[in-house]
């Protein structure tokens, strides 16, 4: 009788990269419903053209470079990165923006470093800065919420406007846009107004910007159900959160007029989608338990950093794709002490 | 009093499986027709045979014996004539031969005379137990049998605690857990002996907590004994010996020492119930309880089985393999070996037979990237890092796998079984060590001809250096004084020759040595030198100056150049 015999253990858990990703997408969907709620169609229309984008450019270099391409497509990552990639473009964006975003995400951050497990970058955050810095004025247009009596497209008016900037008779690009909570505090803090005049405008809400507490409620929501289920661990979002509300409450409290209260820059822009869903990312991320802690206090310095002064509004991307260079460097220095060795 | 308990980081909650095996009591396994018995079933050297080929030989009789310090005699485990001494195949991952006695049972299992000790244990030397417990063939019955006598030698340590080790984490194996149900009061009996020979200030015998029925069953024969026996809740590695004493005792043993270094000594629940046999009964160790179990077999139990005993019997006193078997796996599915052939025999350290079926084993699905997800890292139950190991492993930077502490693996899976790329991360650390360890036999053996050959070129060089000095300075004796003196002509040179020799006869001549207080023969041996000399010098003037007459360049020449 032939026996196999191969290496022990001879038990596998459960667990896939597929069950990992797609655990990753579900704890992304409370948020985006309310994103599409209060955004409207655009929010829909980005995300279903990042998927496909992804997938059909993840099978295409999967084909070029000879990889098992079932097998790769269906582990999930191509989609996560299609979608924080599409939660983070503004709705409404043109279909070119997002292809090009998109596939350039998955071709140049993805598999030209080697495909899943080898990038050391967050290709979704390689795809946001390369169409923010080449794209600025396409990537800085967002709709007005629609609880803020914004303007509406309906799916057809929105599919038209995407692909052929269509828009219904009689509507004006500047009815539909408005200035993001983030944007506006930065150019009227920069006009020299004082702090609570601006935020006294109805785009500022009672936390944060007015609609995006809920979209950052809810991933928050999704966030700690990926720590629950041991998907993610608590050390990197607690390391962004902590640091960027450390930070901006030691400012805050010094120069209240002229500084950003610590809450706003917690629950405003994507500071709760980059600790939980961006700063997790294992691959590009640090990955010893107190590495992750570091990583994590990087990326909300980074970003309180860019925001407060430097030349854009929000900082995520910026500061997560430079932790992503820092994250070996921080392995090494963050190694566990082994079992019966001694402390340091 | 309720034990406070501690914990070791990491582990897994794997699916146990081990009440398929736990339905029937324990009954001994049909005597096999031919017994094998390895000469190496235990850690350390091989023991050596005591038969011949064609010797009789009765249960319970020595047929080899220990060789070296750390070794374990083998005895018949029934009685038969010794038909071979030979190579065979053994239990190992090697699927490697390796030297075998291998008995024909004449069905009679007719015992060799024994007698339990005549004197109590508590009246007697540690040392003599010991012995006893060594001739007995007495190794750790929990899976790695490292002779059980050497782990009851407290040299000089005090042991503050005896541990029973009752956990049995691995999936499947119930051997120990059968053993504490049905023969407590065996396993009691060899714990005091134990606190005896090491005289260990406290008892511990810890069981987890998913085998009531033998933590009860300890409990009862432990009634009027100082012994407390501790429920641990399951967790996967809890059985390895350093992480269970973290767990009691919440002490760190370190990482290159042993338990006796913090005070500490644990041993299989087995073997105590092995060292009560030889103590009370003086019964060596001849044969153990194995736990045959898995979806591959049809009746699955656990036997007391004749060391020796092939394993294709074992299986089918349970009613043989399934057609749907997959593997064969001695030891648990987290750490046992997966063997080629069902054709090797029990050992001493074989606790649990696995006929794993397909449905059983991880299917052999797709192994991806790593992730880095970290999942190993969190079940780790040392700390380590496994997503950074394996990518050394991978690179062959076998120093940095060093760095990253490869060698405090112990192997036990938990990152394999958790990684969801499935990765085989086990196989690259053994493979890994495996690596390292070769490469030390090559450095070893590279430094020792590296430093012959050093020695050699330093030679050649040396002599090289003493024969170019002598040309040297005879060259310069023969030009100097002609140099020196500006003269070039051939009278000079000759000249020059003779006052030498006659400035050497005459230092010869000026004061010889050592020449006080000489016998006849020595004067003569003196006198006889001395002519020899002075023909000697004779011959050399002529050869000056043949050599100054053959000269084709005159020296002017050269300092021209």
């Amino acid at each position: 009788m032939q026996l196999n015999t191969p290496s022990s253990p001879h038990f596998h858990g459960p667990s896939t990269v597929t069950t990992v990703m797609m655990r990753v997408v579900y704890a992304m969907i409370p948020a985006i419903l309310a994103y599409a709620w209060l955004f409207g169609w655009g929010v829909i229309i980005n995300l279903v053209l990042t998927s496909i984008t992804a997938l059909a450019t993840e099978a295409l270099m999967l084909y070029l470079r000879k990889r098992p391409i079932k097998m790769f497509v269906s582990d999930g990552s191509a989609l996560v990165t299609a979608l924080l990639l599409g939660v983070a473009l503004p709705p409404l964006a043109p279909w070119w923006l997002v292809f090009i975003g998109t596939a350039f995400a998955i071709i140049f951050a993805k598999h030209l470093y080697g495909g899943l497990g080898f990038n050391p970058f967050n290709p979704a955050m390689v795809g946001y800065v390369m169409l923010l810095v080449s794209f600025p004025l396409e990537m800085t247009t967002w709709p007005a919420p629609h609880s803020l009596g914004g303007v509406t497209l309906n799916l057809s008016q929105s599919l038209a406007y995407v692909f052929g900037s269509d828009l219904p008779a009689g509507m004006a690009v500047d009815a539909l846009t408005s200035a993001t909570p983030l944007d506006s505090l930065k150019t009227e803090l920069g006009l020299g107004k004082a702090m609570d005049a601006i935020t006294a405008a109805p785009i500022f809400g009672m936390l944060g910007g007015t609609g995006w507490e809920w979209i950052n409620i809810a991933f928050l929501g999704g966030g700690l159900w990926l720590i629950y289920k041991k998907v993610i661990s608590w050390h990197a979002p607690v390391g962004v959160l902590g640091s960027l509300g450390l930070i901006s409450l030691i400012f805050f409290i010094i120069e209240p007029e002229n500084y950003t209260p610590p809450m706003f820059h917690i629950l405003s822009g994507g500071a709760i989608l980059g600790a939980f869903f961006i700063a997790t990312d294992p691959v590009s991320g640090a990955t010893t338990p107190k590495g992750r802690l570091w990583f994590g206090a990087g990326v909300g310095l980074l970003t309180y950093i860019i925001r407060t002064w430097g030349g854009y509004p929000d900082a995520i991307a910026f500061a997560v794709l430079l932790m992503n260079m820092a994250a070996p460097t921080i392995d090494y220095y963050t190694r566990p002490r082994v079992f019966g060795h001694k402390g340091k | 009093m309720i034990r406070q308990l501690f914990s070791f980081k990491g582990g897994v909650h794997p699916p146990m499986n081990k009440e398929i095996s736990t339905k029937q009591p324990i009954r001994a396994a049909k005597l096999a027709k031919q017994l094998i018995l390895p000469l190496h079933q235990h850690i350390g050297e091989s023991a050596k045979p005591i038969v011949a080929v064609g010797d009789n030989v009765l249960k319970g009789e020595k047929i080899a014996r220990a060789s070296g310090y750390v070794s374990a005699s083998v005895h018949a485990p029934s009685s038969g004539t010794i038909v071979a001494i030979e190579d065979r195949p053994i239990p190992h991952p090697s699927g490697l031969n390796a030297t075998c006695i291998v008995i024909e049972t004449d069905g009679e299992d007719r015992w060799i005379e024994h007698a339990p000790e005549s004197t109590p244990y508590r009246e007697m030397d540690a040392s003599h137990l010991r012995n006893i417990i060594r001739t007995s063939g007495i190794v750790g019955l929990g899976g790695a049998g490292f002779p059980s006598y050497i782990k009851l030698n407290p040299a000089g340590t005090k042991v503050d605690t005896l541990i029973l080790n009752g956990v049995e984490c691995e999936p499947y194996i119930t051997c120990d857990d059968m053993l504490m149900r049905e023969r407590a009061d065996q396993i009691v009996a060899g714990a005091t002996i134990m606190r005896h020979a090491l005289q260990a200030t406290q008892v511990l015998i810890a069981i987890e907590d998913n085998k009531p029925e033998a933590y009860a069953s300890v409990s009862a024969a432990c009634e009027g004994e100082d012994i407390e026996v501790v429920k641990v809740p399951t967790l996967y590695p809890q059985g390895s010996e350093k992480q269970l004493i973290k767990v009691l005792t919440d002490k760190e043993c370190p990482s290159n020492g042993l338990p006796i270094h913090i005070g500490i000594v644990v041993h299989n629940v087995g073997t105590a119930a092995a060292v009560h046999n030889a103590i009370n009964l003086g019964k060596p160790l001849i044969s153990r309880i194995v736990t045959i179990t898995g979806d591959g077999v049809a009746e699955p139990c656990n036997l007391e089985v004749p060391l020796g005993t092939p394993m294709q019997t074992v299986l089918d006193d349970c009613g043989g393999l399934t057609n749907n078997v997959d593997r064969v796996v001695m030891g648990g599915p987290m750490m046992g070996f997966a063997m080629h052939s069902a054709n090797v025999p029990v050992i001493k350290t074989t606790n649990c037979v696995l006929a794993a079926t397909e449905d059983n084993v991880a299917p052999p699905s797709h192994v991806m990237p790593c992730i880095r997800c970290g999942a190993c890292a969190d079940v780790c139950p040392v700390d380590l890092l496994p997503q950074q190991l394996q990518w050394y492993a991978r690179a062959k930077e076998l120093d940095r796998a060093q760095e990253y502490n490869l060698f405090d693996c112990i192997e036990c899976g938990c990152c394999a079984y958790v990684c969801p790329s499935n990765i085989p991360l086990v196989h690259y650390y053994r493979y890994a060590k495996t690596e390292i360890w070769a490469q030390e036999r090559e450095k070893e053996k590279a430094d020792i001809a590296r430093q012959r050959h050093e020695f050699r070129q330093s030679r050649i060089e040396r002599e090289k250096a003493e024969k170019a000095a002598r040309l040297a300075k005879k060259k310069a004796a023969v030009k100097k004084p002609a140099n020196a003196a500006g003269k070039t002509d051939k009278q000079a040179e000759i000249q020059a020759a003779l006052e030498r020799a006659k400035a050497k006869k005459e230092q010869q001549e000026a004061k010889p040595q050592n020449v006080d207080n000489l016998t006849p023969a020595q004067q003569k041996q003196v006198s006889e030198a001395d002519a020899r000399r002075a023909e000697a010098e004779k011959q050399g003037v002529d050869a000056s100056e043949n050599q100054a007459n053959a000269g084709s360049t005159p020296p002017e020449d050269k300092v021209k150049d």
